[in-house]
């Protein structure tokens, strides 16, 4: 019987080709559109997601802020508020993961013939584990490292490519500001930071070394950064307030001062930018979806169109036995076959655009199963929904007033 | 003649009334009429004198506005909108003046489009729709559109259309109207034979020389019967 009224469905739209496929066309057009602006949101979506599993989990920035005796700002050359202690103190409040000091600035690095400015970074090996970076070839320094402050380097892809070639790095000497440091390891590509920063151009040596013998501070206890890892992400508002109220004791701050450091919770950063993508690839979606409405109302259109032309074949249907609901699904089968296959169409067209917009502008797309099986979904339901009311509409037909129409 | 038990068209006071910008119309007064199965009838009447609006009601097509419509022992009024439908598949076979074949679809598919309605499977209504078209004559042009063929042809397949869901009562409006009176006579010889296969006819027409094939005449006249003979002494029998 379906099969049947299938073959019905499909020859009275082969009777009308040209109209059939206009009809089609709206939506090709709206399947399309959704499709191409799905797969580009979920790419963007995708490359955010990448950056912030790069950027590490639960993390949380202090920055030193102004020495707060006698409310005189300190120039660069002054002692920064943050303490290795303070690092230390917080790594054993409940919920912290872990902590890791950190000191950067610029320097000039050669090997053999080769120079590079890069980012020179002092830290602890905690720093690799809170952002979970690995070393992929070579070794991490060590806590040892660290006290003794060896003058050892871990170095990121785009330094090592600037300054190596092809060559392999690990066990190379280089020289960062003159002193001689032996390259341990590489460390695996991060790609860019969320501000835009290369972050693999950048050179890693134990806080101690940086501070002494690189960028030579006077004041060896204090750091200009402490990065700091929440166990979990449920535990990031304990170990914020913790933090604070812990740092505020320490730093000997009365009540109604403000804070000698600042606060930045680099998750909620990336979240809320993770938020922002997922909203635009909504609206996005959104506003493509409105061409599948338009493309909806055409088919309502052609199908009422349709209705009228053939009353008189519904009356001569009628009249040999068809009941209401023969003729309803009749003409919604109509409706549905040419949704779906312009859906068909779309998702075609839409699967060759999302492919040319990757080729051409090197955007990342997904084209996710999900979208796919929606945008079928959809197609057949605004095929049901926009062809329901002129199905409806040929069946409640009276046969003898159908069979009388010229 | 049968008797009443057997009356396939039991009708008691029917009236059908139009409604019209002059108000309300009244095209059937006060019909009476009982047709037994097996019988051949042929409803006459002037244009206009309400043979068309009796046939509508007998195919179940519209509905009458007061009066009694007894079909195969049910009454029609008592029946929803499916049943009716249900009624025109089975019971029913209706032949029209213009013939009202569907132009897309070829002469096969025409005669099996009654059995796509009670679900048959399309091995089966091939082969029904072949045997139906074989008995008109038209076997051979089973794959041809309609618009290929002469009048007198699609009238036939028209009546094998009608007649392929094995209906008990087989109406027809005028159905040599439309064509030359060589090719009417043939199609009323072919409703000669169904009806002496044992199907009921009951069929409108104008001409003395048409209804002359049918044992009973039924005369409307103003919306009303006003003669009702039997004319050949077999059909007593
Ligand atoms: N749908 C209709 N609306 C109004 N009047 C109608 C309608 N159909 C038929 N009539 C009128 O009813 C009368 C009977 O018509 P009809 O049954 O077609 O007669 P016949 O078939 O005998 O020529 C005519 O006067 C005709 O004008
Ligand atoms: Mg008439």
């Amino acid at each position: 019987m379906i099969f049947a009224m299938l073959g019905e469905a499909w020859r009275a739209m082969g009777a009308n080709r040209l109209r059939t496929l206009l009809t089609m066309l709206g939506m090709v057009i709206g399947v399309g559109a959704v499709v191409l602006m799905m797969s580009i949101g979920q790419g963007a979506q995708y490359a955010i997601k990448q950056t912030i599993s790069a950027m590490g989990s639960n993390l949380f920035v202090l920055l030193s802020g102004n020495t707060s005796s006698g409310g005189v700002r300190s120039g660069s050359g002054g002692a920064h508020t943050l303490t290795v202690g303070d690092a230390d103190a917080i790594a054993e409040l409940p919920g912290v993961q872990t902590t890791a000091p950190i000191h950067t600035g610029n320097a000039q690095v050669v090997y053999g013939p080769s120079n590079w400015s890069t980012s020179i970074l002092g830290t602890t090996p905690n720093y690799l584990e809170a952002r979970s970076w690995q070393v992929v070839s070579g070794a991490a320094f060590t806590g040892s490292d660290v006290r003794s402050a060896t003058r050892v380097a871990l170095i990121g892809k785009t330094a090592a490519e600037n300054l190596f070639g092809d060559e392999d790095p690990v066990g190379k000497t280089i020289r960062i500001r003159q002193s001689p440091f032996v390259v341990l390891g590489t460390l695996a590509a991060k790609g860019q930071s969320m501000d835009g920063r290369d972050q693999d151009d950048t050179i890693i040596i134990p806080l101690t070394t940086a501070q002494r013998q690189v960028f030579g501070t006077q004041f060896p206890g204090s750091v200009r950064m402490i990065m700091v890892q929440a166990a979990t992400q449920e535990d990031m508002p304990a170990v914020e307030k913790s933090m604070t109220g812990l740092l505020r004791q320490r730093h000997r701050i009365r009540e109604g001062m403000d804070n000698d450091f600042f606060l930045r919770n680099l998750t909620a950063a990336a979240d809320s930018a993770e938020e922002s993508t997922r909203v635009m690839s909504l609206l996005l979606g959104a506003i493509a979806s409105v061409s599948l409405l338009v493309g909806g109302i055409g088919i309502m259109n052609i199908m009422l169109v349709s209705v009228t032309e053939r009353t008189r074949e519904i009356g001569i249907r009628m009249a040999i036995g068809a009941r209401e609901r023969d003729i309803l699904l009749q003409f919604l089968l109509e409706a549905i076959i040419i949704s779906v296959g312009g859906c068909f169409i779309g998702l075609l067209l839409g699967i060759g655009g999302a492919l040319l917009v990757e080729t051409l502008t090197g955007t990342m797309v997904i084209i996710s199963a999900n979208s796919v099986v929606a945008a079928f979904g959809v197609a057949a339901t605004v095929g049901i929904f926009f062809g329901f009311y002129p199905a409806r509409k040929a069946a409640r037909l009276d046969p003898i007033e159908a069979l009388r129409y010229q | 003649m049968g008797t009443m038990t057997d009356s396939v068209i039991r009708i008691e006071s029917l009236y059908k009334s139009y409604e019209t910008s002059a108000g309300l119309f009244p095209a059937l007064k006060n019909v009476d009429l009982c047709i037994a199965s097996g019988e051949f009838v042929a409803v006459m009447g002037p244009s206009g004198s309400g043979k068309s609006t009796f046939m509508n009601l007998l195919g179940c097509l519209d509905k009458p506005s007061a009066g009694r419509y007894v079909l195969d022992g049910r009454d029609v009024a008592n029946l929803g909108k499916d049943e009716l439908a249900l009624l025109r598949n089975r019971t029913i076979g209706f032949v029209f003046q213009g013939f009202n074949l569907l132009p897309r679809m070829t002469l096969l598919e025409n005669v099996s489009l009654p059995l796509i309605y009670c679900g048959m499977e399309r091995e089966e209504r091939r082969r029904r729709a072949r045997e139906l078209l074989a008995k008109v004559g038209l076997e051979d042009k089973a794959d041809s559109m309609p618009n290929k063929i002469s009048g007198g042809q699609q009238q036939r397949v028209a009546i094998a259309r009608a007649l392929v869901n094995r209906p008990r009562l087989l109406l027809a409006d005028e159905p040599t109207g439309n064509l030359d009176s060589q090719t009417g006579e043939e199609i009323m010889a072919l409703f000669e034979a169904l009806n002496r296969e044992g199907i009921t006819i009951v069929l409108v027409t104008h001409e003395t020389e048409i209804a002359r094939h049918a044992k009973r005449q039924v005369k409307f006249h103003d919306g009303r019967i006003v003669g009702d003979q039997t004319t050949h002494n077999e059909v007593a029998a």
